[in-house]
C-alpha cells in the first residue's frame, strides 16, 4: 500500500502547525523566521501532492515560485533583523515595540 | 509507505526540535535535516527537480544566508525572562495563547482533512517530470519566470540597503 494524498495532506497540516506555533510561541526572531520557512514548505508539499493527484507539473512550477519568494523573503527579512541587531543589541521582537527611535 | 512515515517522522520531528531549540545554531541545523527529510517526499511523489532544488536551494543557500546571519550577530540565545517594560499582555500569557491557537489549528485541519473521502492511491507515475516543467516554466509561465528575476533583483538591492552600515 502506498501513501495516498490524504497521507500527504495531513503530513503538511502538522508541519504547518508546526510552523504556527513556532511563530506564536517563540521570542527569537530568527527561529520566527525559521518557522516562515517551515510553513512554507508545507504549503510546498501540498502542491507538489496535489500536482501528483492531478497528473500535473503545474504544481511544481508553484513550488519554484514559492522557492524565489521565499528567497527574497529570507534575504530582505535578515537584512531586517541585523539591522535591528544593530539598533537593539536584541533578537526579542518585544524590544522592538516602537515605530521610531 | 514505509519510507514515507519515516521521511514524515523525520520532518515533523525536526520540525519540532527547530521550534524547541533555545540556540538557533541547532535550529538551523535541524531545519536543514528536516528539508532532507521533505526531499525524499518529493522524490516518492515523483518529484526530482524539485527534490534536488529543495537540496540546493533551500538547504544549501537560504539555510546557509541563516546561518551567516546567526554567526555574525554571535548567537545570542532566547532571554527566558521577561522584560518589565514589555506589556503585561505580551509575556507568557499569549504564548500559551499561541500554543492554544496552533493546536486548535492542527485538531481543525486533522478534522477537515479526516472528513473527506477517500482520495485513494495516485494514478500512474508521469515519466518525464523536469521535461514537463521546463516546457511549462518557458512557455505558460514565460512571464512570472522573469518577473522572479526582478523580484530577486529587488529583495537583493533591499538586502543591501538595510544591512548597510550608516556613516555617521
Amino acid at each position: 500500500m502506498s501513501p495516498t494524498l490524504g497521507n500527504y495532506l495531513v503530513l503538511s497540516a502538522i508541519l504547518f502547525s508546526i510552523g504556527t506555533a513556532g511563530v506564536f510561541i517563540r521570542r527569537n526572531l530568527i527561529t520566527i523566521l525559521l518557522s516562515i520557512e517551515i510553513m512554507l514548505n508545507a504549503v510546498n508539499l501540498t502542491f507538489v501532492a496535489f500536482g501528483r493527484a492531478l497528473g500535473s507539473a503545474e504544481g511544481q512550477v508553484i513550488v519554484f515560485f514559492v522557492m524565489t519568494v521565499a528567497a527574497a523573503e529570507a534575504a530582505v527579512g535578515l537584512a531586517i533583523v541585523i539591522a535591528l541587531f544593530r539598533h537593539r543589541e536584541s533578537l526579542n521582537p518585544d524590544s522592538f515595540t516602537s515605530l521610531k527611535w | 509507505m514505509v519510507s514515507f512515515y519515516l521521511f514524515g517522522a523525520i520532518a515533523v520531528l525536526a520540525s519540532l526540535l527547530v521550534i524547541g531549540q533555545r540556540n538557533p545554531i541547532y535550529s538551523v541545523l535541524l531545519l536543514i535535516a528536516s528539508f532532507g527529510a521533505l526531499s525524499g517526499l518529493y522524490v516518492l511523489l515523483q518529484a526530482p527537480f524539485v527534490a534536488v532544488i529543495q537540496i540546493i536551494v533551500y538547504a544549501g543557500a537560504i539555510m546557509v544566508l541563516f546561518l551567516f546571519v546567526v554567526m555574525l550577530l554571535n548567537a545570542p540565545r532566547e532571554a527566558t525572562e521577561y522584560d518589565e517594560r514589555v506589556h503585561p499582555l505580551l509575556r507568557p500569557g499569549p504564548m500559551r495563547f499561541g500554543a492554544v491557537l496552533a493546536v486548535t489549528l492542527i485538531v481543525e485541519l486533522w478534522w477537515a482533512l479526516t472528513k473527506g473521502r477517500e482520495t485513494g492511491e495516485f494514478a500512474a507515475a508521469r515519466v518525464d517530470s523536469v521535461g514537463a516543467l521546463g516546457r511549462l516554466l518557458f512557455t505558460d509561465y514565460s512571464f512570472p519566470f522573469e518577473v522572479t528575476s526582478v523580484l530577486i533583483l529587488v529583495a537583493m538591492v533591499g538586502a543591501v540597503v538595510l544591512a548597510r552600515r550608516e556613516r555617521s
